[in-house]
């Protein structure tokens, strides 16, 4: 369908309270489903599942040298591969603009959040940090990528285990049964606007029909840490305040998967 | 001292734990996964669709275009950094003519087919794993096949001949080691994957090739139980 007709379609279909599925207009994808250890090479593993749309995320753990503006921290870093195993409108090659996206969105809701005491990161001040690297990669794109991702990212820092280390070495074999302290759980949802109407989870059918978005990264005690609007339409401080509602009250049923 | 009993306590042509699923990712024409022991490969099928670049377009039939690769958390070590390293690409050039002889392309000219191979975990055989994977899912993706390709490892642990090798075989070190990753066509034992580093003589090899197939036999049912289950008619045999 050309992307004018889906839209006015799908604008047609939210005035009746409907979405391109046959949702009720606000509603999550069914099923929400969070697997943990889903690759034991990785120090911490996890697979998301919502609706069609299924995220991996693994976590692996290197010890290097922190930066010289902060010696006693730790660090993250987030990659995310929108492979083409996952979706026919995916390429090969180096990260899009949307991978590279998503994944500072991720990165941005763990790192200013501050779920992680990256102090507590810190082996030897100046000298020696844990860095633990966060790769996310598509399994099946059928939309809301980055809810998906940011879920999946929490869920492998959740499961994750430090590997034993022996004289400075890692022994990537042999895990310990110490965790990562995760302080707060940044739970990312973005919420669209379409027409005059916000909606949240589409699929990849909608997002094409979809002109605005912003992602919104809450805690649990309701705070904001991360912000991205992305889309080619404005919004107005009205619009802005409903999607924060909407992103706070969609969290609480995200964080119940984990 | 020399290798007597394997590290796992496994039978000398004892593949590991198996596991295959056909019909895996929604968004592609054919998809399976398969895995062997801590190896596990995903293998989605795209096509036969438009060909870019168009210069590679041959006007007399379709092509195959496979790509293999690990995804960052997948090795035992280090991060592996994404996107196609040397030994990806080499894997996924081997990986396609191991496929090509059962396809038949010649109704598709100027299209291409694509099979993306991804692991999400690997512990040795990961070239195998994906090819196993990548058979079934072209099978899924309904496209039309003289037959499966089954693939394995074989290979000599000091005077053993094993298949299925784990890491721990292939980096023994108190004797000589080969590894010889061996892919067939089980309907008629010919081979379309043969590679193999490490020594070994001719006649140890050719005895290793027959212990390979039988294992590729134990392999092609399993794989081809995992169609069955997604394509059986019910009250069918």
């Amino acid at each position: 369908m050309a992307s004018n007709e889906l839209k006015s379609h799908f604008i047609k279909l939210l005035n009746e309270g409907k979405r391109l599925d046959g949702r009720d207009i606000s509603e999550l994808r069914q099923p929400i489903k969070v697997e943990y250890g889903i690759s034991k090479t990785a120090e911490g593993s996890a697979k998301v599942t919502m609706g069609d749309t299924e995220v991996l995320a693994g976590v692996k753990m290197e010890i290097s040298e922190p930066y010289p503006d902060t010696p006693d921290q730790g660090t993250i870093m987030v990659g995310a591969e929108l492979i083409p195993l996952s979706s026919p409108e995916f390429e090969s090659g180096p990260p899009s603009i949307k991978a590279v996206e998503l994944a500072r969105v991720v990165d941005r809701g763990i790192r200013e959040s501050k779920a992680i005491d990256f102090r507590k990161l810190c082996i030897k001040k100046g000298e020696k940090i844990w860095i633990l690297l966060i790769d996310i990669v598509t399994l099946n794109d059928d939309g809301n990528l980055i809810d998906a991702s940011a879920l999946a990212a929490l869920a492998a820092l959740k499961d994750a285990k430090f590997p034993e280390v022996k004289d400075g070495a890692i022994d990537y074999k042999k895990k310990t049964d110490k965790s990562i302290d995760l302080v707060k759980e940044p739970i990312a949802v973005t919420v669209f606007k379409v027409g005059n109407h916000f909606i949240v989870d589409p699929t990849r059918e909608e997002e094409k029909a979809i002109g605005t978005r912003l992602t919104i990264t809450t805690t649990k005690n309701n705070l904001i840490c991360a912000l991205q609007k992305s889309g080619d339409s404005s919004l107005t401080q009205e619009d802005i305040s409903r999607m924060i509602d909407i992103a706070i009250e969609k969290a609480k049923i995200l964080r119940e998967a984990l | 001292m020399s290798y007597k009993k394997r590290l796992d306590n496994r039978k000398p042509d004892e593949l590991r734990k198996m596991e295959a699923k056909v019909g895996v990712i929604k968004n592609a024409d054919g998809s399976a996964y398969f895995k062997i022991g801590n190896t596990c490969a995903y293998a989605a099928v795209y096509g036969p669709r438009e060909l870019y670049p168009r210069f590679l377009h041959n006007p007399s039939k379709g092509i195959l275009r496979c790509s293999y690769s690990m995804m960052p958390f997948s090795g035992s070590g280090n991060r592996v950094r994404p996107g196609q390293n040397r030994r990806a690409k080499e894997i996924s050039m081997v990986t396609e003519k191991a496929l090509l002889p059962v396809l038949n392309l010649d109704e598709y000219p100027n299209s291409v087919v694509d099979v993306f191979i991804e692991l999400p975990q690997t512990e040795a055989g990961s070239r195998c794993a994906g090819i196993c994977a990548a058979s079934m899912a072209l099978a899924d993706a309904g496209l039309v096949m003289s037959d499966l390709v089954s693939a394995v490892s074989v290979g000599r642990v000091d005077d053993m001949l094993v298949v299925d090798l784990d890491y721990s075989e292939e980096a023994y070190e108190d004797g000589p080691v080969a590894d010889i990753p061996l892919a067939i066509l089980p309907r008629t034992d010919e081979i379309t994957l043969l590679q193999m580093d490490g020594e070994i003589t001719k006649e140890m090899l050719l005895d290793a090739i027959e212990l390979g197939k039988k294992s590729c036999h134990e392999i092609y049912e399993i794989q081809k139980k995992a169609l069955k289950e997604k394509y059986a008619v019910k009250g069918d045999e």
